[in-house]
């Protein structure tokens, strides 16, 4: 195993789709002279030239539809909309033309793009950057959502993506850039049909996704000291939900918190709460809990994003609520 | 200058503009042979007339959701998609009867598709909005105005990047030009030098709001101008200044100068769609419009020129009759997609289907 940085990661996994297949190209805001923002394709400019690393204006609407046509005309184009924050001036295309497209024109045509985004808040961004709207995008059928939280998935996702034959979304939690981590060797076997147990554990399912996965994994260490086992689910794709593993897993434990960094109302979490209901209520020994973020625009100082997101305290006092 | 005072003027020049291009290409009608004359005849007669069987059926509850109908415009399907290859793209928009049509798709599958059956050229999902047809690289039939010119831009871009010399047509509305994904789209397209033309179809109203009424600047080639890319002004009724125009366009974004943008000026006979109480414009200015209709008029000019005579338009027709009956009866016998197959698609490995 060998140490890699997140950015790393997604780099390797871009560069390496340029270099397998002539017919992936990069477009996005900055992703050429700049490196991209978050420096994920700096130096791809120099290694494949302005032709496949493509500086776009600042139109996401118009780059996001032109990778859908170029993927109707043969290209694998992969996008970069620089963060779910934008890309709701792009969802339209995404909606509308991306996600119907193979539906409606009874199978004549399907849209094999990939568009990365970063996601999520964090970083004291204020409320118009500190999106997360992962689930939103989870709603819609057609388009594939994946939510790597690990360097392993961060590399091996890109890659299965860029195989897929219909639209895959996939969101980088801009907090985990800079994160290292073990890059296992098996990442070309990364499947993007399954949720992770992260750890094992045999009093209380703490199901999560994206950046929130730190987070849970450092209040189950918290927990295990107080002698709670709690099992850690990375549920690493959206759509379509690898239900099978969230009901294993509550089946054991009898218990479940769902994390989501999104605003508690309509929230993936209440999606994964309605599907343990659903397929496995007779099991629980408690209601199942949610930890999401508090119902208002993310703000800028310090202390109250911090009191406004999920943090592993909160899961903490959430797992001891059910346990007490 | 009040709103109506400026449309109204607006509408003048309009007109005039048009006229005056009219009798530029007066010269045009000598080349003419009469089977191309009687081809562009017979393409805009098949327009209509579907069109004219298909608001019956839709009385009759036989189809439902939106109807768009084309009905005034025709000239502008009949006269410019010939210009395209067979290698070609085409995107359109939720008023795209004609452009099919004309495209080759055949009756059958369009009146199918009317009717929602599995037969359809979208195998019933899409309706009169969206129709498909991938073997002749038409892609929609996309109903969100100015959604399609983004995709015109991308289909443009993957042509570019594989050496390919084809073009791609991308047809929008007036009323598309509002839209931040036109200004988005042009901008791309010239900056790239991408094979693409634009070819809007400017009916002079956005569903029931006059291009004056929500244009700072109506001169739709003028915006195109700005985006550094030819555009020209054409007569949209008349059928034969639109297959000059576009024949010529298409040559010259083939070529590889990048993007050009045709601005048709034409006029909506009928309703926006079938729930539109035309409340917005006055019959005297539909009728007015109605005396520049482009088959009567392109009838005159047959005439005129000796190339049309009364026994031809009977016999065109009555092949259009059949050919509209026997797609009514092929609608009517089709089956409709089992229930069974409702999620077929949505992803093309359905075990992605959740």
């Amino acid at each position: 195993m060998t140490k890699i940085t997140y950015r790393e990661a997604v780099r390797a996994g871009l560069r390496d789709a340029l270099q397998r297949n002539p017919r992936v190209f990069l477009m996005g805001e900055d992703v050429g002279k700049y490196g991209g923002t978050y420096a994920c394709s700096k130096g791809l400019l120099d290694e494949f030239g302005p032709e496949r690393i493509r500086d776009t204006p600042l139109s996401e609407s118009t780059f996001v539809g032109a990778g859908i046509g170029a993927a109707l005309g043969g290209m694998r184009p992969i996008v970069e909309v620089m963060t779910v924050n934008f890309s709701l001036l792009a969802l339209d295309q995404i909606l509308n033309n991306a996600a119907t497209l193979r539906h409606m024109s009874g199978g004549q045509f399907n849209v094999p793009l990939v568009v990365r985004m970063a996601t999520g808040a964090g970083r004291q961004m204020a409320a118009q950057h500190s999106h997360s709207l992962e689930g939103w995008y989870a709603h819609i059928p057609g388009i594939t959502v994946l939510t790597p939280a690990t360097v392993t998935d961060a590399r091996g996702m890109l890659f299965a993506a860029i195989q897929e034959p219909d639209p895959v979304f996939i969101f980088e939690h801009a907090y985990l850039y800079s994160m290292e981590g073990e890059l296992e060797e098996s990442w070309p076997a990364v499947d993007i049909s399954r949720a992770a147990v992260r750890r094992p554990g045999k009093d209380v399912s703490l199901i999560t996704f994206g950046g929130s996965l730190w987070k849970t994994l450092a209040a189950a260490t918290q927990l295990a000291q107080e002698g709670i086992d709690a099992e850690v689910v990375d549920l690493r794709v959206l759509r379509p939900l690898d239900t099978g593993t969230i009901l294993t897993s509550v089946r054991k434990t009898h218990r479940a918190v769902v994390i989501d960094e999104a605003w508690r109302t309509g929230s993936f979490a209440a999606e994964v709460a309605a599907q343990i209901m659903e397929g496995t209520f007779y099991d629980l020994d408690a209601p199942v809990a949610r930890v999401c973020s508090e119902e208002v625009p993310i703000p800028y100082p310090k202390h109250l994003e911090e009191a406004a997101l999920p943090q592993p305290n909160k899961i903490v006092k959430a797992v001891r609520r059910l346990l007490g | 200058m009040s709103s109506q005072h400026r449309n109204e003027k607006f509408i003048s020049n309009y007109k005039r503009n048009a006229d005056n291009a009219r009798e530029k290409r007066d010269d045009m009608t000598p080349s003419l042979t009469r089977e191309q004359g009687l081809e562009l005849l017979r393409q805009m007669l098949r327009i209509r007339r579907f069109e004219e069987r298909a608001a019956e059926l839709y009385q009759l509850g036989k189809i439902h959701g939106f109807l768009h109908l084309y009905i005034g415009e025709e000239a502008v399907a009949a006269g410019s998609i010939p210009s395209f290859t067979n290698e070609d793209a085409i995107v359109a928009t939720y008023r795209e009867h004609g452009h099919a049509l004309v495209r080759g798709t055949s009756m059958n599958q369009l009146m199918a598709e009317l009717y929602g059956k599995a037969a359809g050229c979208a195998h019933g999902r899409g309706g009169s909005m969206h129709f498909f047809d991938a073997s002749r690289r038409f892609y929609g039939g996309l109903a969100i105005v100015a959604g399609g010119l983004p995709v015109a831009v991308g289909l443009a871009l993957a042509d570019k990047m594989q050496g390919r010399t084809r073009v791609t047509g991308c047809y929008f509305g007036d009323g598309a030009v509002a839209e931040g994904e036109f200004h988005e789209s042009l901008n791309l397209a010239a900056l790239w030098k991408l094979p693409v033309l634009f070819l809007c179809e400017n009916n002079l109203y956005a569903m029931g709001t006059a291009l004056a009424r929500h244009q700072s600047q109506p001169d739709i080639a003028a915006k195109a101008k700005a985006y550094a890319m030819g555009a020209d002004t054409i007569d949209g009724m008349d059928v034969l200044a639109v297959e000059t125009a576009t024949g010529r366009a298409v040559e010259r974004v083939r070529s590889g100068n990048g993007p050009y943008f045709l601005e048709y000026r034409t006029y909506r006979f009928r309703a926006h769609s079938m729930y539109d109480a035309e409340l917005y414009r006055t019959k005297d200015e539909v009728s007015e419009w109605k005396r520049r209709d482009p088959i009567a008029t392109f009838e005159q000019t047959l005439r005129q020129a000796r190339l049309l005579r009364d026994e031809d338009l009977q016999q065109l027709e009555a092949a259009i009759a059949t050919e509209i009956e026997d797609a009514v009866a092929f609608a009517e016998a089709a089956p409709w997609e089992p229930i069974e197959d409702l999620n077929k698609d949505v992803y093309t490995d359905e075990r992605r289907t959740t």
